[in-house]
C-alpha cells in the first residue's frame, strides 16, 4: 500500500523539531494565508474538510468551534481560549507525543490558526506532566515561534495578538477528560465538571473554550494548505483525512504507522511486519484500553469511527495493542482494570467503586480463586457502571472486562476451580 | 402550603411516574419529584448546596434519552417524561446497582455507630438496595477515628465521599478547610496539615453527613437516635435566633441540631448553639435556694420559703434604705424580662431595671427607646436577602451573630451583595463576606459615618456612601455602638441621610426582648417610653401602680450608686460582673450594697456576694421566648420537664406575693398574656388619642401574629436629640469625642484600644464544652505593620499590651489596619479586657515587645 505521509512527514528529517527544519518544509504557511481570510471562514472551512477530533471521540472538530459564541453581548463578550488536550493518557496511545517531540511548530502553527478561528488570544497547552522531554520540546518550539513572531502581538503583521501558555499537568488519566483537564488548569483537583454548562460556553475561568487534541490541530495547517477536498480526498467518507496509527505489543516492528482512515489492522500489520513470528492474532484493542477489544475475526474491519463502532468498538486514539495466543485475556483485563481502579478520580461511585471490586474479582480469577457468580457479577456491574457514571472514564473501565467475557468466556471458565467450572455445566445442562 | 402562581417565572410541564407537574424552569428533576411526593434516594444531592452529581444514586430514565441521568444535577424541561424507580426498570437497576457499590466499602457496623436508626444509607439501602451483598472480597480500611478537628471526627472507612461536608464548608461556610483528598477508591476526606478544621460552623457538616462518617466528639458513643426524645427549641446564644432540635434522654440533652426554618436559619447553626448547652449540668449548678448564714458569713442551704423570706425583709429593708436595683442580663427570656421589668415598677416602685450587662450608654439608650423599641421599622432577614448593601458598624456577624454571617455570606456569593464594614480591619468574617473595610480606628465611628453622609469619604467610603444611598441597603449596627459615644446617632442620622435602613443586632439572645419587655430604665413594655404622660394613663394604670418618682439609673449608675451606699440593695440575675464596663466598681459595689439578692444557674462571682441565691431554671428547664434581632417571636417549650427549676420570671412572682404584691406573673404564659393585653391597650389607645407617635401600635404585632406594619410612623430624628431623657447627651458634640490613632496626644508606644468578643471564648455558657474550645481561634494580638516596628515588633512576636490595670500578651499578628491601633480578643484564654486589663475599647493602652517587664 502507498504511503504518503502527512502529519508525519517531517519526521525523519535532520532537527524536524526546530523551526528552521520546519520552515525549509512549508512552516507557517499555512498561517500566513490562514491570516488573510475571515475567522468564520476558516471555520466552515474545517468543517467542510470533515476533520473529526482525534482525541477519541470523533466529534466534528468544526462543528465544535462554530458552537463557541461570538459577538459583543453575553457569553460572547467574553474571552475566548483554545486549550490543547496533550494529556495523552489512555493506555496504548502514542501519537501526540511523538507529533510534539518530532514536529512541535506543526503544533503551534495549528493552535494559532486554530486561535484565530475562534477569535482566542490566549491558547494553553496542557502537556501530561511525566512528558518532559515533549514538554521541553515545545516549550521551547513555543519561545522560538514567539522569537520569530509567530506568536505574541501583531502576528506576521496582520494584527492578531496570541499568547501561548504550555502547562505541564501532574498525571492523572482523569486530565484528559476535557472538564478535569480545565479544573487542573484553574489550579483545582482533576475532577470532571456538571454539563451544562458546556465548554464552548462556560470553560476556562467560566469563558467560552475549545479544547481540542494536539493531533487534531496539527491536522488544521494542512486542510488550510491542500483545502477541504483534498483532505477528504484521504479516508472514508464520514472520516476523513489521515490518523497516526500506534501499534504495540505482540508485532514485528512496533511504533507509529500513518495511513489514511478507514485502513484494516491486516494493512498495518503488513507495515509493521505483522504478528511476531510464529504466533497468531488473538485479541486486540483498535483505540485503546477504554475500546472494546477486538478478535482476529476483525482484522479487516476499516478503522475508522463509523465502521468500528458498527463492529462493536470505537475507534478511540487508534492505539492497537496487538495479543497473541500466548497472552491471557484475563490476565490482560486484569492489568487494564487495575489501571482504571488506580486512575478514577473517586468523585462518583460505580467508577470509584466498581473498578476497586472489579480488580479483586478478576485477580480471584486469574489466581484460580474465582467462583461460578463471579462472570455474571462482574458483567451486572460493568452494566451498573456504563452510563451510569459521572464521565466516560467509568463507561471507558468496562470495555475490556464486557468484551473479554463476550468473546473468550471459555478462558475465564477455564481459569475456574474444578468445583466451580462444575456448577457452571450443570447450570448450562439445566 | 399554598402557593400563589408566579407569572413572573417561565414554567415548565412534565411528568414524573405519569403524573403531571408545572415547575419554574431550571427546577432539578429531584426538587419536582419532591413537590409530587415522590421520594429519589440520594446521598450527594441537598437542596442547599450546589448540585454535584457524584453519588448517582438519584438515577432516574427520562423517556426518549439513550442514557440514564442522575435527576439531582439535571433541570426539568416542558414536555419531559421522567420514570423514576417506580415505573422504571432502567432507573430501579441502576439505583440499587449503585447502592450495592456503596456498600461494598462500608463497614456494616450500624449496631455501633451512631448514625444507626437515622441514617440516609442504612434506610436507603432498605428502600433501594439489593437484599443481599455480592461482595465478598476485600474491603477497604482505615484507621479510626481521624480528628478533623477537636470536635469533628471522622471514620473514613464509612464515608461514600458524597462531598456535601466539603461543599457546605465551601460554599456556605467560606472555611474550605476541608477537602477531599487522593483519588479513586483511596479518596477521602481530610484537612491540611497547618490550616486545622475550625470553623464556627463546623457542626452543620456532621449533621448533613447522610452517614456515620463525621461524628461530632461530644456525643459520639452516648446514645442511639431511637432512645432520644426530641424536642424543638431556640438557641439561647445569639440574636440570630436558629431554630433547634434538643435531643434528650432520662432528664439529660444529649445533643443540639439545627432546627429547619427557611426564614431564619435555613437548615444551619454555628459550633455554639449547637455544641454550647453543657453548661447547664456543670457541678457548680445551684439546685437548692442559698442563704448567708449570719454567724459564719457562709451561703447555706435553706428551703424556698425561708430563704423567700429573708430575700423579701433583704428587699424591704434596702427598698426604704434609697431603693433597689435590679439588673437582669440579656440573656433573659421575654416574659422573664418582663417580670423582672413589672417587679422593678410593681414591686420595688422604680425605673432602676437595665438588662445590659456590657458597655452601655445613655445615648444607647435614647436610640433602643427611640428607634428599636416598638417594632417600628424592622428589618428582617427577608429585608436582607433584598438589599443591595449592608453596612456593618459595631458589629462583627461571624462572631456575634453568625446566623446573620451566612446569610450574608449567601447573599455576596450568590448575587453579589455588597458589604462594608466599618472597623478598624478586615476580620476572617469580613474577608469571606468579600466586605470592604473602612479603616476605622475605635472611637472614629461618628467621623466616619458622618463622611459618608455628606459625602466627604473618599476611596471606599465614597463606594459605601454611593451603595448606601440604594434602595433597601442596610445599616447593621451592634451594641458595641455604645462604647463609642456619637456612634449610634451618626449612624441614625446618616439612615436619615441616605434612606438606607437600619437594625440593631445585640450579641445576646434576650436583648431584644428585654427591649421590648421595659426591662430598661427609660422604657415600659410595648416600646412605651417611662417618662411619657401616656405611660401613666397606659401601662402603669394597667399595672394599678403610680409612676415611680425617679427616671431610672442604667447598670453603671446603679451599681455607683450601690457602692456609694445611695441604693439600698440589688437584683442580680444572670450577669457576670467581668462582662460589665467596670468589673472593679461592680464588684465593690456588690460588696457594699446593703442587700443582694441573686437569681442564678451557677456560683459566680455575684453569687459569692449575695445575701440570698435564689436558683433559676436554665433554657432547657423552662418555656418562653426570645426575640431574634429582627423582632422576631420564637416561642419555645420546655425541654427537660419535672426538674423543679423555675424560670426568673416564677421566682419573682413568688417574692412579691412574699413581698405582699401579686405580680400575676406565675408562668411564661400568664406573663405573655398581660405582655399582648398591654399591646391592645396600646393599639386601642393610640387609635382614640393618637398621641402616641411611636409604633407602640405595632408593638405586639409579632407576638399576636395579627398587626402588621403601616411603615408610615418613623421616628423622626428630632426626637432622638431632643428626646425628654435626663442623662441623654448631645449628640452633636458627642460625634466628636473619640481621640484619633493620629493625635498627637498619642506617642509611640501607645495605641488606642480596639476589642470585641469571638464566638467561641471564656463565655461562662461554653462551659464544660473542652471539644468546642479546641476550635476557638487562637487569641493573637493585631497592630499595622508601621506601629509594629514602631515597636521592634514583627510577626509572631510577643507584645504586651498594658491598661490601667494589668497588661495582655499575646503573638503578634501583623494586620492592615490604622496606625496605633491594636486589637486584642475581649474575654478569650489569656485575654480578659474588661477584667484583666481594665481598660476599655477606645482607652489609650501602653504597647511594647516581649512579656511584661515586673
Amino acid at each position: 500500500m502507498p504511503l504518503t505521509p502527512v502529519l508525519t512527514k517531517r519526521w525523519l528529517s535532520p532537527q524536524s523539531w526546530s523551526l528552521r527544519s520546519y520552515e525549509e518544509l512549508d512552516g507557517y504557511t499555512a498561517l500566513r494565508k490562514a491570516l488573510t481570510v475571515a475567522p468564520g471562514e476558516l471555520v466552515t472551512l474545517v468543517k467542510d474538510s470533515g476533520l473529526r477530533g482525534r482525541g477519541g471521540a470523533g466529534f466534528p472538530t468544526g462543528l465544535k468551534w462554530s458552537f463557541i459564541p461570538q459577538g459583543d453581548t453575553g457569553a460572547g463578550a467574553k474571552p475566548k481560549y483554545l486549550v490543547v488536550n496533550a494529556d495523552e493518557g489512555e493506555p496504548g496511545t502514542c501519537k501526540d507525543l511523538p507529533l510534539m517531540m518530532a514536529d512541535p511548530h506543526s503544533l503551534i502553527e495549528g493552535v494559532i490558526i486554530s486561535s484565530f478561528a475562534i477569535n482566542a488570544n490566549f491558547a494553553v497547552i496542557y502537556v501530561r506532566g511525566e512528558a518532559v522531554h515533549a514538554l521541553r520540546r515545545v516549550q521551547s518550539a513555543v519561545h522560538e515561534a514567539y522569537q520569530a513572531g509567530y506568536l505574541g502581538t501583531d502576528i506576521l503583521g496582520s494584527g492578531y495578538d496570541l499568547e501561548v501558555v504550555v502547562h505541564a499537568g501532574a498525571g492523572a488519566y482523569i486530565c484528559g477528560e476535557e472538564t478535569a483537564l480545565l479544573d487542573s488548569l484553574e489550579g483545582y483537583r482533576g475532577q470532571p465538571r456538571l454539563k451544562p454548562p458546556f465548554p464552548a460556553v462556560a470553560g476556562l475561568y467560566g469563558s467560552p473554550t475549545v479544547i481540542n487534541n494536539v493531533e487534531t490541530l496539527c491536522s488544521v495547517p494542512y486542510i488550510v494548505l491542500g483545502g477541504a477536498q483534498w483532505w477528504k480526498s484521504m479516508g472514508t467518507e464520514k472520516s476523513s483525512g489521515p490518523k497516526i496509527f500506534s501499534l504495540s505489543g505482540r508485532v514485528e516492528k512496533p511504533g507509529q504507522y500513518e495511513a489514511p482512515m478507514g485502513t484494516t489492522l491486516r494493512e498495518l500489520l503488513d507495515l509493521a511486519g505483522g504478528v511476531r513470528e510464529g504466533h497468531e492474532l488473538k485479541f486486540w484493542t483498535p483505540g485503546g484500553s477504554s475500546t472494546p477489544y477486538f478478535t482476529a475475526e476483525h482484522i479487516d474491519v476499516p478503522l475508522d469511527f463509523d465502521e468500528v463502532a458498527a463492529a462493536g468498538s470505537m475507534l478511540g486514539t487508534t492505539a492497537l495493542m496487538i495479543f497473541d495466543e500466548t497472552d491471557c485475556i484475563v490476565k490482560a483485563t486484569l492489568r487494564f482494570t487495575k489501571f482504571y481502579a488506580h486512575e478514577s478520580c473517586g468523585k462518583c461511585t460505580p467508577c470509584r467503586e466498581g473498578t476497586y471490586w472489579m480488580v479483586q474479582i478478576l485477580q480471584r480469577l486469574v489466581d484460580g480463586e474465582g467462583t461460578a457468580e463471579d462472570l455474571e457479577t462482574l458483567l451486572d456491574t460493568c452494566d451498573n457502571i456504563l452510563g451510569r457514571s459521572f464521565c466516560a472514564l467509568g463507561d471507558g473501565a468496562t470495555s475490556p472486562i464486557t468484551s473479554s467475557i463476550q468473546y473468550f468466556r471459555d478462558d475465564y471458565i477455564a481459569l475456574l476451580p474444578e468445583h466451580e467450572r462444575a456448577k457452571l455445566t450443570v447450570g448450562a445442562a439445566q | 402550603m399554598t402557593v400563589q402562581p408566579d407569572t413572573t417565572v417561565d414554567k415548565a410541564t412534565l411528568t414524573i411516574d405519569g403524573f403531571e407537574i408545572t415547575v419554574p424552569q431550571g427546577t432539578l428533576i429531584i426538587r419536582a419529584a419532591e413537590q409530587l411526593g415522590i421520594q429519589i434516594p440520594r446521598f450527594c444531592d441537598h437542596p442547599l448546596l450546589d448540585p454535584v452529581g457524584a453519588c448517582r444514586q438519584c438515577i432516574v430514565e427520562i423517556e426518549g434519552q439513550r442514557k440514564p441521568v442522575v435527576a439531582c444535577s439535571v433541570a426539568v424541561a416542558d414536555g419531559m417524561a421522567v420514570r423514576t424507580q417506580f415505573t422504571s426498570k432502567v432507573a430501579d437497576k441502576a439505583q440499587k446497582g449503585t447502592m450495592e457499590l456503596l456498600l461494598i466499602n462500608h463497614p456494616l457496623d450500624c449496631p455501633v455507630c451512631d448514625k444507626g436508626g437515622e441514617c440516609p444509607l442504612q434506610n436507603q439501602a432498605m428502600s433501594n438496595g439489593r437484599s443481599e451483598s455480592r461482595f465478598r472480597d476485600v474491603k477497604r480500611t482505615y484507621a479510626k477515628p481521624l480528628a478533623i478537628s477537636s470536635q469533628v471526627l471522622l471514620d473514613r472507612e464509612r464515608c461514600v465521599l458524597c462531598a456535601r461536608c466539603t461543599r457546605f464548608s465551601n460554599q456556605v461556610a467560606g472555611d474550605p478547610f476541608i477537602e477531599l483528598f487522593e483519588r479513586g477508591a483511596l479518596e477521602q476526606v481530610a484537612i491540611y496539615e497547618d490550616e486545622p478544621f475550625e470553623s464556627y460552623f463546623s457542626g452543620n457538616t456532621v449533621q448533613i453527613c447522610p452517614v456515620g462518617a463525621l461524628t461530632g466528639a461530644a456525643y459520639r458513643f452516648r446514645a442511639r437516635p431511637f432512645d432520644l426524645m426530641s424536642t424543638p427549641s431556640v438557641c439561647e446564644h445569639c440574636a440570630s435566633g436558629c431554630a433547634q432540635r434538643t435531643d434528650w434522654r432520662r432528664g439529660k440533652v444529649m445533643r443540639r441540631l439545627a432546627g429547619e426554618d427557611p426564614e431564619v436559619n435555613e437548615e444551619w447553626n454555628c459550633d455554639k448553639g449547637r455544641w454550647a448547652f453543657s453548661y447547664a449540668t456543670e457541678a457548680d449548678r445551684i439546685l437548692t435556694p442559698l442563704v448567708r448564714d449570719e454567724e459564719t458569713g457562709e451561703l447555706t442551704a435553706a428551703s424556698w420559703p425561708e430563704a423567700l423570706e429573708r430575700a423579701a425583709a433583704g428587699l424591704r429593708i434596702a427598698r426604704d434604705a434609697g431603693g433597689v436595683g435590679m439588673l437582669c442580663g440579656g440573656r433573659v427570656t421575654l416574659e422573664d424580662a418582663y417580670a423582672y421589668a413589672k417587679f422593678a415598677r410593681v414591686v420595688l416602685g422604680s425605673n432602676d431595671v437595665d438588662m445590659r450587662a456590657r458597655a452601655h450608654s445613655a445615648e444607647e439608650l435614647e436610640f433602643l427607646t427611640g428607634v428599636v423599641a416598638g417594632h417600628r421599622d424592622d428589618v428582617t432577614y427577608a429585608d436582607l436577602e433584598a438589599a443591595p448593601a449592608v453596612l456593618l458598624v459595631g458589629f462583627e456577624p461571624e462572631e456575634e451573630s453568625p446566623i446573620v454571617f451566612l446569610r450574608l455570606r449567601r447573599l455576596n456569593q450568590t448575587r453579589g451583595l455588597a458589604v462594608f464594614a466599618a472597623a478598624p480591619f478586615a476580620s476572617p468574617g469580613t474577608a469571606k463576606l468579600n466586605g470592604t473595610v473602612l479603616l476605622t480606628p475605635p472611637g472614629s465611628e461618628p467621623r466616619v459615618l458622618a463622611a459618608l453622609g455628606d459625602g466627604s469619604a473618599g476611596g471606599p467610603g465614597a463606594a459605601a456612601a454611593s451603595a448606601m444611598r440604594r434602595p433597601g441597603a442596610v445599616i447593621l449596627i451592634g451594641e458595641r455602638a455604645a462604647e463609642f459615644p456619637g456612634t449610634f446617632a451618626a449612624a441614625t442620622s446618616l439612615a436619615q441621610t441616605t434612606g438606607a435602613r437600619m437594625a440593631w443586632v445585640p450579641r445576646r439572645a434576650g436583648e431584644r426582648g428585654a427591649v421590648e419587655a421595659g426591662a430598661l430604665p427609660s422604657l415600659l413594655p410595648g416600646g412605651v417610653r417611662a417618662d411619657d404622660a401616656f405611660a401613666r394613663t397606659g401601662v402603669l394604670e394597667f399595672w394599678g401602680v403610680d409612676a415611680p418618682a425617679a427616671a431610672g439609673r442604667d447598670t453603671a449608675a446603679m451599681l455607683s450608686a450601690a457602692r456609694e451606699g445611695a441604693l439600698g440593695g440589688l437584683v442580680v440575675g444572670g450577669v457576670d460582673p467581668a462582662d460589665l464596663p467596670d468589673p472593679a466598681t461592680a464588684l465593690a459595689a456588690l460588696d457594699a450594697a446593703g442587700f443582694v439578692l441573686s437569681l442564678e444557674i451557677r456560683h459566680s462571682a455575684v453569687t459569692e456576694r449575695a445575701d440570698v441565691v435564689l436558683p433559676v431554671a436554665p433554657a432547657v428547664h423552662k418555656s418562653g421566648s426570645y426575640l431574634t434581632w429582627e423582632g422576631r417571636h420564637r416561642p419555645f417549650e420546655e425541654t427537660l420537664r419535672g426538674t423543679g427549676a423555675l424560670a426568673d420570671g416564677r421566682v419573682l412572682h413568688a417574692l412579691a406575693d412574699e413581698l405582699d404584691v401579686d405580680l400575676a406573673l406565675p408562668t411564661p404564659e400568664a406573663a405573655r398574656a398581660e405582655l399582648m393585653s398591654i399591646g391592645r391597650l396600646l393599639a386601642g389607645a393610640t387609635k382614640s388619642t393618637g398621641r402616641l407617635t411611636g409604633g407602640a401600635t405595632k408593638s405586639t404585632g409579632r407576638l399576636t401574629g395579627g398587626a402588621t406594619n403601616t411603615g408610615s410612623d418613623f421616628l423622626p430624628i428630632g426626637r432622638l436629640t431632643g428626646g425628654a431623657t435626663n442623662t441623654g447627651p448631645d449628640f452633636r458634640s458627642a460625634s466628636s469625642a473619640g481621640l484619633r490613632p493620629d493625635s498627637p496626644e498619642l506617642r509611640s508606644g501607645q495605641a488606642l484600644l480596639a476589642s470585641w468578643r469571638l464566638l467561641l471564648d471564656e463565655g461562662s455558657l461554653q462551659d464544660g464544652e473542652p471539644h468546642l474550645a479546641g476550635t476557638a481561634r487562637r487569641p493573637v494580638l493585631r497592630l499595622s505593620v508601621g506601629t509594629a516596628r514602631e515597636i521592634g515588633a514583627s510577626a509572631g512576636d510577643l507584645v504586651t499590651v498594658t491598661g490601667a490595670k494589668a497588661s495582655i500578651t499575646l503573638p503578634l499578628v501583623v494586620t492592615v489596619m490604622p496606625d496605633r491601633v491594636v486589637w486584642v480578643p475581649m474575654k478569650s484564654p489569656g485575654s480578659a479586657v474588661r477584667a484583666g486589663l481594665g481598660s476599655a475599647p477606645g482607652d489609650v493602652v501602653a504597647i511594647a515587645i516581649g512579656r511584661p517587664v515586673n
